[in-house]
């Protein structure tokens, strides 16, 4: 009885004191993380500005002083209009969509179909085959480039569409089966046995129950392997190149820096435009992308 | 009555079977034919981007699920017990077909090659990997990995994990927007960042403007301009930043998650213990959360030992800031050495193979 008097008369003092020092010990938490936050912003906010100034302005001042005095300084567009149109980034744009998109839809769809077999369906082999994904997870992809390219050489499918859809597709397989194969399992075998007993056959259980049910992961790994494609360059240089007319954002841009690579009003305006996929597809859908970073990393 | 009906129709589906097999033969051989013309359509015409833009997206999308539904019409035409055998590798089938193709016969292959000489045609031992341990320029190379390897993970986890502790001391928006900037790099290409930080990096003679963020501070403070990414050795630290900068928003989202699983009771029990916030981070904090630290660090590890794009696009390898990846890119595509190409890849792999064994092993127990 005393003892819970005590606690309740001593109990506003610590929440008091708790406070006090909460507000204290806030103001040097707030101020690292400000100071971290500006130092992770400001070389982005450096390319943005730099981006939208004349070429004559970016080498006479700093980017920073048009920031400052954002409302005596020149603005352009003709920075965007130049590597769209002259330096082909439009291009390199509409390539990068044309090659990102089926590359990222093809090897969800084969990931899915084979993360359904091996969660659900009995066959031989079936704990291998699993197991060999996972393994083939980690290979670096320098162990493909070279024989990949020699076959492509002789299909003739080298700077081709379909090439870079399928390599990307190999590339990017283990992990979708993965992730895949982690969330279809998980659904509730009651579920999969009352679409047995209606007599629904493997492939409509697949296309109507599967597929809409693994939406979520689905979603993760969809934006995951689209930034990973989008911002690919390696498998760019070596399957596409730079020369072809099917030149995509990432190739064109590194080209830029190769022989351009002191005309900033060039450069910057081009980076952006290479990032400003990426960044609107974080920014509206965070949740899935975080949630599909923390995903891939399960496999470390 | 009904059962009769039944063995009529039983048979009816017998008899038809070698007809309807023959059918669900031709659909799939219809299906590929058209992918196969649509692809050279691709390759060869001259018809207007747009034309080949709809086709592209059409083929690429569609003509997958397409091959799936008519495989699967195939199989089911077969009888009972055939069909039931088949089926789960016309799922299974094209995924392990794929994998075989772009991942484990080219992996074969790149270590036969890497026994081999410049253009793949004469065996030459174990050349290749003495001139990767011996050239002098291959030994700062691999000196250069080293560091990427030892500085990237200690960084992003630490900064991570340091981020992640304050902001979870924060009131809720302010970690949602402190967590979005530091993350925001990720979004990026390696291409764009590298972009980014060669314009920090810019450097102009003495005298002379500074666009360049790093050199006009310097300036401002009363030294002089340098070119940061030519100072040996020193300029590989300044392409380690940038990798710095790009994954330390996923060390620390990874961890910020593990962190906030700290049960609240063990860190009130240690500070009434008298332990401060440095101790508790140490001795409570830390431990808690090494599963998660190991985890975040060997994925980092992976990534830094494929590292390529950076180098590329900032130097190019020159100035002694060359990486094993790099190093492969530019032996196989560059210079055509085949053998050393596939015997630096064949490095990597040796790199990630521990990880990969464990990885194996621990799925192999779990099920």
């Amino acid at each position: 009885m005393s003892t819970s008097v005590s606690n309740t008369a001593a109990a506003p003092l610590t929440l008091q004191q708790k406070r006090i020092r909460a507000i204290l010990a806030g103001i040097p938490v707030r101020l690292t993380v400000l100071i971290l936050v500006v130092i992770w912003t400001v070389p982005t906010l450096g390319l943005l500005v730099s981006s939208f100034r004349p070429a004559a302005a970016i080498r006479s001042t700093g980017w920073w002083t048009a920031l400052f005095a954002p409302f005596t300084a020149d603005w352009t567009l003709a920075n965007y209009i130049q590597v769209i149109g002259a330096d082909r980034m439009g291009l390199a744009f509409s390539n990068s969509l044309l090659i990102t998109i089926p590359a990222t839809v093809i090897p969800i769809t084969i990931a899915a179909f084979a993360a359904f077999a091996l969660a659900w369906m009995d066959f031989p082999g079936r704990k291998l085959a699993f197991i060999i994904v996972v393994g083939l997870m980690v290979v670096p992809l320098q162990m493909s480039l070279i024989p990949v390219l020699r076959v492509y050489t002789n299909l003739r499918l080298n700077g081709t569409y379909l090439g870079m859809w399928l390599a990307h597709t190999g590339f990017g397989l283990p992990l979708a089966t993965y992730l895949l194969y982690g969330y279809i399992s998980s659904i509730p075998k009651e579920i999969l046995e009352s679409a047995h007993a209606d007599g629904a056959s493997p492939m409509l259980t697949f296309t109507r129950l599967i597929m809409p049910l693994s939406v979520p992961a689905v979603a993760s790994f969809a934006i995951f392997q689209f930034l990973w494609v989008w911002n690919d360059l390696l498998v760019a240089l070596v399957f596409l190149g730079t020369r072809s007319a099917n030149v995509i954002v990432t190739t064109r841009l590194a080209e830029l820096v190769g022989s351009r690579g002191q005309d900033w009003h060039v450069l910057t305006a081009g980076a952006f435009l290479t990032i400003i996929v990426p960044l609107f597809v974080f920014l509206s859908l965070q949740r899935f992308f975080v949630r599909g970073m923390m995903a891939g990393s399960v496999k470390g | 009555m009904s059962s009769v009906a039944k063995k009529d129709r039983a048979f009816e589906i017998f008899a038809a079977t070698p007809a309807r097999i023959l059918v669900a033969l031709i659909i799939p051989t219809i299906t590929f034919f058209v992918l196969l013309w649509s692809f050279n359509f691709m390759r060869d015409t001259r018809a207007p981007r747009i034309m080949v833009a709809i086709v592209a997206l059409v083929v690429g999308v569609g003509g997958v699920w397409a091959l799936y539904l008519a495989l699967n019409h195939l199989v089911t035409q077969m009888p009972m017990r055939i069909r039931d055998s088949l089926l789960p590798y016309v799922f299974v089938g094209p995924a392990l077909a794929v994998l075989t193709a772009y991942i484990v016969l080219p992996s074969l292959r790149t270590v036969t090659l890497s026994l081999m000489n410049r253009a793949g045609t004469e065996f030459v031992g174990l050349d290749n990997y003495i001139f990767a341990f011996t050239d002098p320029s291959m030994l700062i190379t691999l000196r250069n990995t080293f560091l990427w390897l030892i500085i990237v993970p200690a960084f992003t986890v630490s900064l991570g994990l340091l981020i992640a502790v304050l902001v979870d001391r924060m009131s809720e928006t302010g970690e949602k927007i402190a967590k979005t900037f530091i993350f925001l790099p990720l979004a990026i290409s390696f291409v764009g960042a590298s972009v980014i930080w060669r314009f920090i990096y810019f450097y102009q003679p003495a005298g002379m403007v500074q666009p360049g963020l790093l050199n006009a501070i310097v300036v401002a403070l009363g030294g002089s301009p340098q070119g940061w990414l030519t100072i040996r050795p020193w300029n590989n630290f300044f392409l380690i930043a940038i990798m710095i900068w790009l994954q330390t928003g996923f060390a620390m989202v990874i961890l910020s998650a593990a962190v906030k699983g700290v049960p609240g009771d063990l860190l009130d029990a240690a500070r009434i213990d008298g332990a401060g916030e440095i101790r508790v981070f140490f001795n409570v904090i830390i431990p808690y959360v090494s599963g998660t630290i190991l985890t975040v660090t060997t994925t980092i590890l992976i990534l830094v030992l494929k590292i390529f794009d950076v180098v590329f696009v900032m130097t190019s390898g020159q100035f002694q800031t060359g990486v094993v990846a790099f190093r492969m890119y530019q032996e196989a595509f560059i210079f055509r050495h085949f053998g050393r190409g596939a015997a630096l890849a064949t490095l990597l792999f040796i790199g990630v193979l521990p990880i990969m064994i464990r990885n194996m092993k621990s799925m192999k127990e779990r099920r």
